[in-house]
């Protein structure tokens, strides 16, 4: 479908949803992020269930460090940010300056990463195994499932950006960049919720 | 045989059929693989039937009949009728909505391997030291650790890849009918069947979502030593059954609004009449939609909620009774005054009525919550769902076989042998499960493997097992019907039934782009509107020119065999002795899987075009043929 577009006067100004694929998969990764959040949430339900559950081993309010939340927040918040500047860019036509944002956003995706494996060692280390209660894994099962996504994340766009490398945008990868940053978002908008419901509550309720 | 476009007839059969995204294959491999686990779970509810005829009976062991409830529940529910209807949604949605074909032909495909495997997977547990035996519903602590064995790792590994099948299939029905439809054809002209496919879809999003992250818990547990169900540590049993019947509930209205559907073309088409109250039935089904998520704890009266919780959950599973009401009132208005034809079809669809009423009936009894003490885990309960199921869902589906077999077969079911399957199963139904009713209420629990005599009992046991019989004798009749038709039945045209809507206007066989040029819709059932204000036929809405097609592809099947593998590798993480290493095995699985998808989506691949010559071409050959 992407030749039979008439694109002598340039990109149209939403390439993402120019073409009737495009719209498909616009609609249909939101109808997807729906039934994500609605994953997320039971996961949220169960851990508010089971977070005095704490058995025998240490309380929230024992080990989390907001320091170190504060800054993974920041750094998250801040590649959601990049990503958007990467979407302005596609919208443009500036396929150089959208590649760059993109990478910076998988730059700050891949330190969040780093941050939340150091948490989790530093958590093993005061003897929050996943096995300990069952506020450790709902705990671990939370936070790792988002963990997991950003990984599938950065996997993702590193892959997209390598194979549309030289292409420019057209009309088939617009729709593909934008999606992945919609999901980018969604990873974001939950971490959110993480840090209020897991780690605020954990610390002050 | 309409010759197909040059691509297809270049591969070779098994080729075509594993790698096909075309909406009408894929549709034909639900329906068959959807019979054979129908099939394979009706078979144990017989022998369970034969355990139950005498008292103390040593037919199957205990063990034996715990496996054959879990199996029979699980099979019916996730593997037989959700591939059913969603044969039936695959071919009949994009034909009524005018569409070349859904929206992601390739997750389509996907869809449907991803149930195949997981449907394998949990079939495979028999060979690997007998099947999951805690129900279907698999509540912990029985499914933990401690006490199930290693037949809930299957049930949990096998329910969790089918259950991203349905899933995926689901989001795929939702952008179909919102992106798809042909010029005209607002939603408000949309046919009941697409409707309540679409409500049903959405309600798979919703409700499929929670049961992946509850079959997800419960894998933690058993394999990676969780805590989520184990009291002792802090953990709770009840947060399992909440998450299940927030899935649970919802999955029998996703079962049941296809059915709705069905009944909903069926009726009009056989009464010469415009469905009563269309906008109505709309909206009914809308609000049972919704209402379906506000009710899931009436499964769990008598957990101990509390009397607050139990009276607001009671009131709400009451109040679906009203949108139900409506829809019964709205099909019994439209067979008002119409022309009657009592063809098979016709015959499944109008005693749906009565039947569905009947289990409506017990199921506002069942939702009062006080009285539910004295019902619950009867089979009381059991005759209930069995109403639902099997007097809503299979005789929706028996019906739409009848109504659509022309269709996609191209030659009808033989009538005579039709209806008397189609008495045979009534009957044979009601002598099953309506006595249940009355065993439930003087006590008889429900998945229990036998009954001492002098009970009161023995007789109408005795009356259930013949009422099996001769349903079951109603199944093989069927099968011998669809044998016997594709041997004798009169080849059809495009428009056996003298329909109303846009699936009778293509010729048959469907051609592999359904509509040569897309059809401009002027009113509700358009086709109808054509036979009374124009010449019988669809205007087009476009010139005939290329048409553009998908590519076959074989990933779909790659990435669930992938995920099929993995899913075992996670099964051996509890057998003792494993020949390999499970790691290996998850390993290679996951490599498999996200190897496709990683291809997948690098390879570009923009489909075909088939040429306005060949279009023209095999549009003449239909037309000598049809």
């Amino acid at each position: 479908m992407a030749e039979t577009t008439d694109l002598s006067k340039g990109l149209p100004s939403h390439p993402e949803k120019a073409t009737l694929e495009g719209k498909n998969k616009f609609l249909g990764f939101w109808v997807f992020l729906a039934g994500e959040t609605t994953m997320f949430a039971t996961f949220f339900g169960t851990y508010l269930g089971l977070r005095n559950g704490t058995g025998s081993g240490p309380e929230a309010a024992d080990i989390f460090s907001l320091p170190l939340v504060f800054i993974m927040t920041m750094i998250l918040l801040t590649s959601s940010l990049t990503s958007v500047f990467a979407m302005f860019a596609m919208k443009k036509n500036q396929f150089k300056k959208m590649k760059i944002w993109m990478w910076v956003t998988v730059a700050l995706g891949t330190a969040f990463l780093g941050f939340e494996i150091y948490e989790f060692v530093e958590y093993v280390h005061y003897g929050l195994g996943f096995t300990t209660s069952a506020f450790a894994s709902s705990f671990y099962a939370l936070v790792g499932l988002h963990g997991a996504h950003v990984l599938f994340g950065l996997c993702w766009i590193s892959l997209l950006l390598i194979r549309y490398n030289k292409s420019g945008i057209t009309l088939t990868n617009a729709p593909k960049f934008y999606v992945a940053s919609l999901y980018w978002h969604f990873i974001d908008v939950v971490w959110i919720f993480i840090f209020t419901v897991v780690y605020l509550m954990g610390i002050g309720g | 045989m309409v010759r197909e476009a040059t691509n297809t007839l270049q591969k070779s059969v098994l080729w075509d059929w594993l790698t096909t995204v075309d909406h009408k294959k894929l549709a034909v491999l639900y329906l068959i693989s959807g019979t054979l686990f129908f099939l394979k779970a009706g078979l144990m509810a017989v022998f369970m039937r034969i355990q139950l005829m005498f008292p103390m009976n040593d037919f199957l062991s205990g063990q034996t009949f715990n496996e054959f409830i879990t199996m029979h529940g699980t099979i019916m529910l996730f593997l037989a009728a959700t591939p059913l209807l969603f044969a039936f949604m695959n071919y009949i949605v994009p034909l009524q909505i005018g569409a070349r074909d859904v929206a992601f032909p390739f997750v389509n495909a996907l869809g449907f391997w991803l149930f195949f495997f997981g449907g394998i997977l949990v079939s495979l547990s028999w060979f690997f030291g007998g099947a999951p035996d805690a129900g279907w519903t698999s509540y912990v602590p029985l499914a933990s650790r401690d006490y199930g064995g290693l037949g809930i790792d299957f049930y949990v590994l096998g329910l969790q890849v089918s259950g991203i099948g349905t899933l995926v299939s689901g989001i795929n029905f939702i952008v179909t009918i919102i992106n798809m439809r042909a010029p005209g054809m607002t939603m408000m002209r949309m046919p009941l069947f697409c409707w309540t496919t679409l409500v049903t879809s959405i309600l798979i999003v919703f409700a499929f979502t929670p049961l992946a992250a509850g079959l997800a818990l419960l894998m933690l547990d058993r394999m990676f030593d969780g805590m989520f169900f184990i009291p002792g540590e802090g953990g709770n049993v009840v947060i399992w059954q909440h998450i299940f019947w927030i899935f649970g509930h919802p999955e029998v209205y996703i079962l049941v609004l296809p059915a709705f559907g069905m009944i909903s073309e069926i009726i009009p088409t056989f009464s010469k009449k415009r469905l009563f109250g269309y906008t109505a039935m709309v909206f009914a089904t809308l609000i049972i939609g919704f209402l379906g998520f506000m009710v899931w704890m009436h499964h769990m009266f008598t957990v101990g909620i509390g009397p607050i919780a139990n009276s607001v959950f009671a009131i709400a599973t009451m109040i679906i009774g009203i949108p139900t009401g409506i829809k019964i009132f709205n099909w019994l208005f439209t067979m008002w005054g119409g022309k009657l034809t009592f063809n098979t079809a016709m015959l499944c669809a109008s005693s749906f009525v009565p039947t569905f009423v009947l289990g409506g009936v017990t199921g506002v009894m069942l939702a009062m919550a006080p009285v539910d003490h004295l019902y619950h885990d009867t089979y009381f309960v059991v005759a209930h769902f069995h109403y639902i199921i099997l007097g809503g869902i299979v005789l929706g589906l028996i019906g739409a076989t009848f109504y659509w077999y022309p269709k996609m077969f191209g030659h009808k079911l033989n009538e005579t042998l039709g209806k008397i399957m189609f008495w045979m199963f009534y009957v044979g139904f009601h002598l099953t499960f309506f006595v249940q009713h009355i065993l439930g209420l003087i006590g008889m629990p429900r998945r229990v493997y036998t009954y001492l005599e002098g009970q009161g009992m023995d007789t109408m046991n005795m009356i259930s097992t013949i009422g099996a019989f001769v349903m079951s004798a109603a199944i093989i009749l069927l099968v011998i019907n669809v044998v016997y038709s594709a041997m004798k039945s009169p080849r059809e045209g495009g428009d056996p039934w003298d329909g109303r809507t846009l699936e009778w206007a293509t010729p048959t066989p469907v051609p592999e782009y359904n509509f040569a040029q897309t059809p401009q819709v002027r009113s509700l059932d358009p086709l109808f509107y054509e036979k009374i204000h124009g010449d019988g036929t669809m205007k087009p809405a476009e010139p005939i020119g290329d048409i553009h097609m998908p590519n076959g592809s074989i990933y779909p099947f790659t990435i669930s065999l992938g995920l099929f593998f993995a899913g075992f590798g996670f099964i051996m993480l509890n057998m003792e002795n494993a020949i390999i290493s499970p790691w290996i095995v998850i390993a290679v699985g996951g490599i498999i899987t996200f190897g496709s998808m990683a291809l997948h989506s690098v390879k570009e691949d923009h489909g075909y075009h088939i040429s306005k010559e060949t279009v023209e071409q095999m549009e003449k050959e239909v037309g000598t043929n049809g």
